[in-house]
């Protein structure tokens, strides 16, 4: 039930305006909703309707799945991190037949232009093959490169870096591009 | 005596006269500024105020006056050191006046204007020798065109005065950015080589990158996003219209080149991950492939009689630079220094090769010759990238990008003896130029 949580956080600050005003405590620490298992990734969360959007939903695919998968610097083969959540996105993806997906990959702004378009079409497809090989019908995923056109992070450093080589899984129920 | 020259219109279909022969001579060795890797002295030139219309004259005066000394080889005598002006375009040198004040070159002009046509006419003179340096010449123009006559005037003098050929009366296409560094906004200018008069190509809707000239200045290549995909497009920059030569949906297609006819493109043809390049005829649209590796093959530029192309592939485990002949063949390497080269340019003289290199975490663009030899870099910074050789292949312009959220591309030039690195004078940033041919 979405409200049980907040009704009593309403309560105290009725009873004590002043408290309420004070800065916000921090965050709670995201907590994966899916579960490792043999058979795969399992969901085992609970879906907050409204919030972040219904499971079978593109918001729901970025926020919960995960749309992004990094890669170290010159690479284009997927991490053991990466291909979890990879794993998790095929699941989803043969989930919900009517969403097509395309890939985008990126890079990190310390290359060439043109090298980094294709670099980033080397990740895009890494990408791709897993999926595909997950069990997600290739005619539903297309990809694309940015090389260093759209970078997460704008900073020149490798904290920057490591969030710009990446590509990331856009999804869309309406066959966008396809 | 004198010669005349029409200028065609600027980028017109049909240009009626040729590139201006060189005129003779006078007896005596000429006045010359040597161009070597060493230390130069720059060559000290008075260009007292131009005749004729007093207002246009001056414009016309201090373009011709920017081209010379933007090239670090001459500087200028200010006018306060100047003897009296002749009082007409065609009454006699004092060369001893002239000498007194240390002028090794003199250069006198007349710009006349008549409704919607300008004429210019210029003479050079030795100074020590007491010499015209070569005939007087004429340029009758539009005057919407009175800096691409001030631009020929500059070339003949620079010509003169250093042997070289000219490259003043050019134009370079090239990107515009605006916006944060995460959603920048591109499209696609011409100006002059100096940056001046700007013209757009593109709106800023599509992303767009890397726009190359074709050789007669008349097209431009670039890579679009407008299908939301990488796909090439063809510009007339007259009509300022586009469309698209390559469309296939299951291949990007980016990094294109002019073969130097003209007739044929070569591009990076990316399939599964995997990219090669192409060969691509611009009228037909029948294409083939000319690598076939797993490897990245991209940035390709072709040889200026055609028969070659140098390329960028990462098939030895780094980017490194490649040669292979539009027949097959095995592509040579020539690149074997330390670090990652990229965006190799042939120059148009055929015996260097431009590009980037990628040492640690610094970037230069460098020189060498087309086997590989002679080495040598002109600049350094946090990131410098993409190369394009002035029509004379004395100078290379390129990308300099400064680090930081709020880091940006400007464009530059540098003297391929390293010398005279300055940035061009733009008011927003700008990357990717191309520089387009010698104008007629």
């Amino acid at each position: 039930m979405t409200h049980a949580a907040t009704k009593p956080a309403l309560i105290a600050c009725l009873l004590a305006l002043a408290a309420c005003a004070q800065p916000a405590p921090p965050a709670p620490p995201v907590i994966d909703p899916y579960a490792q298992t043999a058979a795969g990734a399992v969901f085992q969360g609970n879906l907050p309707g409204g919030v972040i959007g219904v499971e079978g939903s593109a918001e729901f695919f970025r926020a919960q799945v995960g749309d992004t998968v990094l890669f170290p610097a010159d690479q284009t083969t997927l991490t053991p991190e990466a291909r979890a959540i990879l794993s998790r996105q095929a699941a989803w993806l043969n989930r919900h037949g009517n969403f097509t997906a395309i890939i985008q990959g990126h890079a990190e702004e310390t290359g060439t232009r043109e090298y980094n378009l294709a670099l980033g079409a080397r990740r895009a497809s890494a990408v791709q093959e897993y999926l595909v090989a997950q069990g997600v019908a290739p005619g539903r995923i297309r990809t694309l490169s940015f090389g260093k056109e759209r970078p997460a992070e704008v900073c020149s450093d490798e904290s920057c870096y490591a969030r710009n080589r990446r590509a990331v899984t856009v999804v869309s129920d309406g066959g966008v591009g396809l | 005596m004198f010669h005349k020259l029409t200028l065609a219109p600027a980028l017109a279909a049909i240009l009626a006269v040729g590139a201006p022969a060189l005129p003779a001579m006078g007896q005596t060795a000429p006045l010359r500024i040597e161009i070597t890797d060493g230390v130069i002295e720059p060559m000290s030139i008075a260009i007292p105020a131009f005749h004729g219309d007093a207002e246009l004259a001056a414009r016309v005066r201090q373009v011709v006056a920017d081209n010379l000394t933007g090239t670090g080889l001459f500087r200028e005598i200010p006018a306060e050191a100047h003897p009296a002006r002749p009082a007409g375009f065609s009454d006699a040198i004092s060369y001893e006046e002239w000498r007194a004040v240390n002028a090794q070159a003199l250069v006198t002009a007349e710009v006349t204007q008549a409704g919607e046509d300008i004429s210019v006419r210029f003479r050079l003179f030795d100074v020590f020798t007491g010499q015209p340096q070569g005939d007087g010449m004429q340029f009758d123009a539009r005057a919407a065109d009175w800096r691409r006559a001030a631009h020929k005037i500059a070339d003949q003098i620079y010509t003169r005065l250093t042997g070289e050929r000219p490259y003043f009366d050019s134009r370079v296409a090239f990107v515009q950015e605006t916006g944060p560094k995460n959603a920048r906004i591109k499209r696609i200018g011409v100006m002059d080589y100096d940056g001046a008069n700007i013209r757009w190509m593109t709106d800023g809707a599509s992303l767009v990158l890397a726009p190359k000239f074709s050789p007669d200045g008349r097209q431009i290549l670039f890579t679009s996003y407008d299908s939301g995909f990488p796909q090439i497009r063809l510009l007339d920059v007259a009509s300022v219209t586009s469309r698209p030569l390559t469309q296939d949906p299951g291949a990007m297609a980016f990094a294109p080149a002019f073969s130097p006819d003209g007739r044929r493109i070569a591009y990076s043809r990316e399939q599964g991950g995997n990219s090669d390049i192409w060969l691509m005829d611009v009228a037909t649209g029948g294409q083939r492939p000319l690598t076939n590796a797993p490897s990245i093959e991209t940035s390709p530029s072709f040889s200026p009689d055609g028969s070659r192309i140098v390329f960028e592939s990462d098939r030895s485990g780094t980017p490194q630079l490649y040669i292979m002949g539009l027949d097959g063949g095995e592509p040579q390497r020539i690149s074997f220094g330390d670090g990652r080269y990229g965006t190799p340019a042939w120059s148009p003289r055929g015996d260097m090769i431009a590009f980037t290199k990628r040492i640690g975490d610094r970037f230069h663009i460098g020189v060498m010759r087309t086997d590989g030899s002679g080495e040598k870099m002109l600049t350094e910074s946090f990131l410098d990238e993409g190369p394009t050789w002035a029509p004379n292949g004395r100078v290379v312009m390129f990308t300099r990008v400064t680090p930081g959220g709020t880091g940006e591309p400007r464009l530059h030039s540098v003297d391929i003896t390293g010398r005279n690195m300055r940035p061009i004078e733009l008011d927003f940033a700008a990357s990717d130029p191309s520089w387009g041919p010698l104008l007629p």
